[in-house]
Formats: C-alpha cells, structure tokens, sequence
C-alpha cells in the first residue's frame, strides 16, 4: 500500500461503500413493507366487532377473532404462572448454588431446549397430553410453550444473577440476614429489572409462537372456558384464515395479525423500556 | 447465641426447592428425548436406515421416507443463507464502520424488531406479498429466458422453494446482523488504524480486517442462522407449496421437515404418526448439531479476541 | 467479662494452602482493635472470621476456638446468621444495595431479620443509625434518594448506619478507608473513636499512621502469623519484636 491513492482504489472503496449502504436498506425494507401491509390491510377489518365478537361463517360478514385473543391471554398466562416460578427459582440454583456435574447438566439441558425448534414442543406436549387425555387442550398447548418459555429464562436469570457483584451478598450475609431471606430479597432484587424484561421478552415470543399449538390447543370456533378442551388463539386463527381460499377470510387473517403484532410489540417494548430505566 | 436453629435448615430447604426446580428442566429435556425416540421406534424398527433415503411419503400404502423434506430443508436453508449472509455482513459494517452515530441506533432497533415478528405473519406475508412479487417479477421472466437452467425451470406457480428461502433470508437475518456485528467489534481498534495509517483506504481496511479477524465467527454467525432457518415451520410451510417430491427447479414447490409435522401430525395416526416424530427426532438432531458446532466456533472467536490476537 | 473475644490458636487454610497459624488473641471490651501488616498476610481472612464470613467459600477450613463471650462460635451448633448479627461487618468497598434507597439500605437488615418492628420502630432505628454514623445531617432530607447516588464517603458510613441498625456488639470493618478520600477518611476515623464508646471494634488497615489514631491495641500480622500484639502507644514506639520493627520503619511491606 504505497503512494497515492489510485483512481482504481478509489472508486472500489467508494462502490464498496454504497454496496454496504444498500445491504443495510435492504435489511430494513421487509420490516417497512411488512408493517406497511399489516397496517394498510389489517385496518380493512379492524373493527370493534372484530376484538369483541366470535368467528363468523364463510360468507356472513363481520365476526371478530375475540375468543383467540381471550385464549392468547389465557395459554400465555396459564404458560407463565409454572413456567416463571420454575425458570426463576432454576437460574437462582445455576447462579447461587450451581457447582459440580448436576448444574452442568443442567446447564447443559438449557442449552439444549433453547435450540429445539418450536414445533417440536407441540410433539412433544402432543405426546404427554393430548394422547393420554384423548382431546386437545389448552393444558397442552401451555405445556408445549412451557417448553420453549423456561430454558430463555432460566438463561436470562442466570446471567443476570451473576452480573449482581459479590460485595452485595457478602453485605448482606453480614447483616445477620439467612441466606435464602438474603438471595430472595436483596440478591434477586437487584437483578430484577434483567430478570424482569427477559420474562417479557421470552412472553411476546410465546405470544406470537403458532407451530406449538397446532396439535396442541388446536383451535376453537367458539368461546372455551374449560382448560381441558380445545382453545382459540390469535396465532392459530391467523394462519388458518390466511391458508383458507376466501378472499374475506384472508381480510380477517391481516385483521388477526394487526392484533397479533400489537401485543406482541407491546410486551415486547415494555421490556425494553424496563432494561433502559435500570441504566 | 441460639443453637442451630430453623435459620439454617430453612437455608437448606431454598437450596434444595431452587435444586428440585432445576432437576425438573433437565428432567423435561431427558423426557423429550426419551419421549420422541419411544414414538420414533415403530417407524424406525420398520424403515431404519431406509427411511433417510426413501422418496416416497404414502400414507394409504404406508410407505414412508424424510427424503424429500430433508431436501427442502437443506436447500430452503441454504437459499436463505446465501441471500442473508452478504446483507447481514454488509449491513453490520455499514452499522459498525459507516453509519452516523444517530442512525446506528434505530438500525439495529428495526433489525431486532423484525426478530420480534411471529412467524406465522412472516407466512401471511408472504403467501400474499411477497410470493406474488417473486412470481410476476422474478420468476416468470427468469423462467421465460433462462427456463433452459434446471435451476430456473417452469411452470411457475409462485409457492416455491425459492419463496420459502428469501422468506426464511429475511427471518434469520437479525440474527446473523446481531452476531456480525459482535465479531467485528472485536476487531481491535488498533488494527483498524494500522491499516488507514498505511495510506489503505476504508474498504481495504475493511476487506483486511475481516480477512484475518472475522471469517470464524461470521462463519459461527451463519451457522447459527443455520440453525435458526431449519426448524422453521409457519413461515416454510405457507409458501413452499407443501408437495412431497425432490424438483431441481427452484421455482417449484416443495416440503420441509417442519411443514410436514405441522400439516399432517394432527389427523395422523399408526405409523404415519410414528414417522412423523421420527422426522421431529432427525430435525432436532440436525438443530442440535449445527447450534453447538456454531457455538463452539463463536466461542474459540470470542477466546481468540479476548488474548488480543 | 472484660474480654469480647478470646481466640485460641486460629488456623485456617484455603484448600492447602495454610492462611492463617495458630493465632491467639484476646479482643476487650468496647476497644479499638487495629489489624496491620503487608497485603496477604492474612490480616482480612482472620477479621472475617470473627463472624464466619468465610462459611461461603468452598475450600475453606478454620481449626481452633474462638470464643464470644465464652461461647466457640466455630462450633456446628452456633448459627452463623445469628453470630452476624452480634458481629457486623463494613466492607473495603462501599457496597450499598443497588436498586434500594438510603432509608432502605439502613431499614433492610432490621425487615429481614425476622423481627416484627412498627413502621414506626423502624424510622427511628434508621433516624438513630445514620445520626450514630454521622450521616444523618447529610440524608436527612434525601432518604428516599437510591443510595448509590451518595457520594463514596457517604456511602461507606450508609454502610456502617447499616450494620449499626441490626445493633451488633462488634462492629468488623476490612479496611473502610483504602477507597476514600483524605476528608472522608478523616471523617470515618472520627466516627470510629466515637462509636468505641459503645462497640468493640476491629479494624483492619494497611495505614500506620491510622492505626496509630484510631487504635487502643494494634495487631501486626506476617506470613500469617501474629507477629506482635500491643498497646498502639508501645507498638509504635517501641516494638517487642524485630520484624515489626522493621515494617513500621518501612523496611518491608
């Protein structure tokens, strides 16, 4: 690389940097366009009916996707209230306690699952719950995106209980206080806001995940308030309205998917906003 | 001072629940191996190694083999690396080396955006966007001239493998664009600067410094988004056109792995069922291995930056 | 009894490795104890434990007696979280709980150490720790503030506002002043001769000059060893044995 720069080296670095200015437009371009049609289409159908009445039939106009977002709620929250005590209390053990070949297996295990595509999970839910209870349910499909919700998180607490220094649990050992009493309440307290968006995070995944219920909660055209039959979710109406051959259903699919990417950008931007208030 | 009091075994009781909870997550993952392998068996005791290199999916005959949707898979994901790798790199670079500092943000927050997107309006998308755009744009002119081009070859219906890869391309690019841009920040800056101070321009700066310091973990990142794309399944399965059968053609339709299990496995029964976990099972192998081969690449990167080489 | 600890030939190693050999000592009542000598000579492992700080760390092993007011707290029977509370301890580093407030960080040892307190009792504890620590004037009116926003100085007596609120016996402090400036240091030394009115204290320090304000007896430790154990006037002045001597001269260390 001697003397001056020639005209040749020039211009490549000069089209070189234009090609890197167009790979970053490019990577942008499908989430405008993509946010684009959700909004231009969706707000074709977006209704309140569509939020507050049932499904109708092919043909009859209106009808709502209300029982899938009720279902959405409620696999998700049926989800989070084992799967967060569970994941929780797992990365307090990994990072408090976690010595020696069990928490390697463990940790092992994690690492493991978090790379198990999601439709595996519906098998595998499919397998323990549906076969032996011989229907789908909601049960099942909260099994299957346990599977996917627990290894994120205990992941996340893991880390975030490490990044708390040692200084804090020595302070508070000195105080007199038990060392459970001292994790739970001033350890695991410190850490929280990390512990808390990893929570979010991994909930507007299992929000929007579809494969996991398809044999699992399956789907249903009505209200369904028992957990052992099969439910509605936004996810599962999306995509069967976007498979079928009518053209209002496909209208109700970008309706369901506007829905859909609300509440998945809203638990999704709540966390976000929580990581940015710790700093 | 009291004697050992319930202080103490208190102590003892958290340890071991917070063990008893972490035993259950390993316990779960045991279970689902040992679940699809007991499901896998009749179809594995039937097919064994056959069922790897059969092409034939026929359930009225009950003849079954992961041929074709192995096929499309692999090359749904291959097509989807190819077109994501360059942009992530190129657009990592741009975020990293070129873009002013108010823009670095928004950038990456878009890209971790389209993470957050479910998968299944990424297929809604595309069935109805994107599909009728490669079709009417690409493919029947592509098929018009150069139809001669077993890759490029007709009738052109729009569901297609090709459609199947750009979609998973623009899937599993925030990943490979977050890992990139972790590699290349672990250029020392000093290195940069060596290169500019010998007269090099900043595109040689940055041809040289990949050259040496990033293509392990850009090939890391790639595996991982290998990883990512293979398991894949609302998206794959609304535009890949859903058909059993191995074409050479791109812009014909095929099956994956994923798409099969989410298609048939709720009707299935008997051995169909039986060789559909089967196909979970070799998906989830083939996951596996690539996620912790990326890993270990990743990591021989990131312990190669941290002694400064 | 005049003697708050009576500790009989202390060893302890970290897995091989022998920290700390047959120290004895005797700790009175309401005093100041200085701990001194060069970095790794065991002078921090032995004042941690006093309240068995060391519990945690895998690998460790402590043999001899240590007796409270009678009682050897290394025996399997003595609760350690109790001991703690009879023993507190300030840290080199201010380590105030992140993400609690200054009134919190003084109340948090009185919530979770299972006494029921009035909400009350409890203002009152903190109002009278931070006054003990001198820190009241300063917070007073910030107690709602986090308590890392203090400064370093303030930080470091919010910590000891902290141990003080659990009413201990003993207060440990591994060395409280080694991260603060001039005037906060001259501030903590003052608050340590006032508190020695009501709390027998142990200080560890590599500073002499400290050692020799702030202490009734001093303590000089090598190799693990207790070299020397004296009044502070005589220690300085006038040393029994050779190698302290020759640390105080500055011949080593």
């Amino acid at each position: 690389m001697t003397g001056a720069i020639t005209f040749r080296r020039k211009a490549a670095d000069r089209v070189m940097k234009w090609v890197f200015y167009l790979c970053a437009f490019l990577v942008v371009l499908p989430l405008f366009l993509i946010f684009f049609d959700l909004v231009i289409k969706g707000a074709k159908e977006l209704r309140w009916s569509l939020l507050v009445d049932l499904p109708h039939p092919v043909g009859e106009p209106g009808g709502g996707i209300a029982n899938g977002i009720l279902g959405t709620v409620v696999i998700t929250l049926l989800t989070m209230t084992w799967s967060v005590p569970v994941a929780v209390m797992s990365g307090i053990y990994l990072a408090e306690y976690g010595r020696g070949t069990f928490a390697s297996a463990v940790r092992f295990a994690v690492d493991t699952l978090t790379g198990v595509p999601s439709i595996i999970m519906g098998i595998f839910a499919y397998m323990l719950l549906v076969l032996p209870m011989k229907r789908f349910s909601a049960w099942a499909g909260a099994a299957a995106l346990s599977m996917i919700f627990i290894p994120v998180v205990v992941r996340t607490t893991e880390d975030m209980l490490r990044t708390v220094p040692t200084t804090v649990r020595e302070a508070a050992l000195a105080l007199g206080i038990a060392r459970w009493k001292a994790t739970l309440r001033i350890t695991v307290r410190t850490a929280w806001p990390g512990i808390l968006t990893g929570i979010l995070l991994a909930m507007s995944r299992i929000i929007g995940e579809t494969a996991p219920l398809l044999f699992t909660a399956l789907g249903n055209q009505f209200w369904q308030s028992h957990l052992d039959q099969p439910m509605a979710a936004v996810p599962l109406q999306v995509f069967t309205y976007a498979i079928s051959p009518y053209e209002d259903w496909h209208d109700k699919a970008w309706a369901g998917a506007l829905v859909l990417i609300t509440m998945v950008l809203l638990v999704n931007i709540a966390a976000r906003v929580l990581t940015r208030e710790k700093r | 001072m009291a004697a050992r009091s319930g202080k103490i075994s208190k102590d003892l009781v958290f340890e071991k629940a917070s063990a008893f909870f972490a035993s259950v997550v390993l316990f779960l993952a045991v279970l689902l191996f040992a679940v699809l392998l007991r499901e896998s068996l009749p179809a594995l005791r039937k097919f064994g190694a056959s069922f790897l290199v059969t092409g034939t999916w026929d359930p009225v005959l009950e003849h079954f083999g992961v041929l074709p949707f192995l096929f499309g898979t692999l090359v749904s994901s291959t097509l989807a690396l190819l077109i994501a790798v360059p942009l992530s790199v190129g657009a990592a670079i741009f975020i990293n080396e070129f873009a002013p500092p108010w823009l670095k943000a928004p950038v990456s927050l878009l890209a971790e955006l389209l993470a957050a997107i479910p998968s299944v309006i990424y297929g809604l998308w595309g069935i109805f966007v994107l599909v009728p755009i490669l079709r009417d744009v690409f493919m029947k002119p592509l098929a018009k001239y150069l139809g001669w081009i077993p890759l490029f070859k007709g009738p052109v219906y729009g569901p297609s493998m090709l459609a199947a890869g750009v979609l998973l391309a623009i899937m599993i690019i925030p990943f490979i664009l977050s890992v990139s841009r972790e590699v290349l920040a672990t250029v020392p800056q000093r290195q940069k600067e060596a290169v500019l101070s010998l007269g090099g321009t900043r595109w040689e700066m940055i041809r040289i410094v990949i050259g040496q310091h990033c293509i392990p973990g850009i090939f890391g990142a790639t595996i991982l988004g290998l990883g990512r794309a293979l398991g894949e399944t609302m998206a794959v399965t609304m535009v890949i056109g859903n058909r059993p059968e191995i074409f050479a053609s791109l812009f014909q339709q095929g099956y994956s792995m994923a798409a099969v299990i989410a298609n048939e496995f709720a009707e299935a029964g008997g051995l169909q069922l039986s060789s559909l976990v089967l196909i979970g099972l070799l998906l989830m192998l083939l996951t596996l291995f690539v996620n912790f081969a990326a890993k270990g690449m990743l990591s021989k990167m990131v312990a190669r930056a941290s002694r400064g080489i | 009894m005049a003697n708050v600890f009576e500790i009989h030939d202390l060893s302890s190693w970290f897995g091989e490795n022998q920290v700390l050999k047959k120290i004895r000592m005797d700790i009175a009542r309401y005093s100041v104890t200085s701990v001194m000598g060069p970095s790794g000579c065991g002078k921090s492992t032995f004042i941690r434990c006093l309240n068995r700080m060391h519990d945690m760390t895998p690998g460790f092993r402590m043999s001899g007696e240590i007796l409270l007011d009678g009682t050897n707290i290394l025996s399997e029977k003595v609760d350690p979280v109790n001991l703690r509370r009879r023993v507190g301890m300030v840290f080199q580093q201010p380590n105030p709980f992140p993400r609690m407030s200054v009134f919190e960080n003084v109340a948090v040892g009185l919530k979770l150490n299972g006494k029921t307190l009035s909400r009350g009792d409890i203002a009152e504890r903190v109002e009278r720790s931070l006054v003990m620590a001198a820190l009241w004037n300063e917070v007073k009116d910030h107690l709602a503030q986090p308590g890392i926003s203090l400064s370093g100085g303030q930080q470091q007596r919010l910590c000891i506002a902290r141990a003080l609120a659990v009413e201990p016996e003993v207060l440990l402090m591994d060395e409280p002043c080694s991260a603060l400036d001039p005037a906060s240091t001259a501030k903590i030394e003052e608050l340590i001769e006032d508190l020695s009115e009501k709390y027998t204290i142990a200080v560890v320090t590599h500073n002499m000059q400290q050692a020799a304000r702030i202490s009734d007896q001093v303590a000089f430790f090598l190799m693990g060893e207790l070299i020397e154990m004296d009044k502070s006037g005589k220690i300085f002045t006038n040393p029994s044995d050779k190698r302290t001597e020759q640390y105080i001269t500055g011949r080593f260390g």
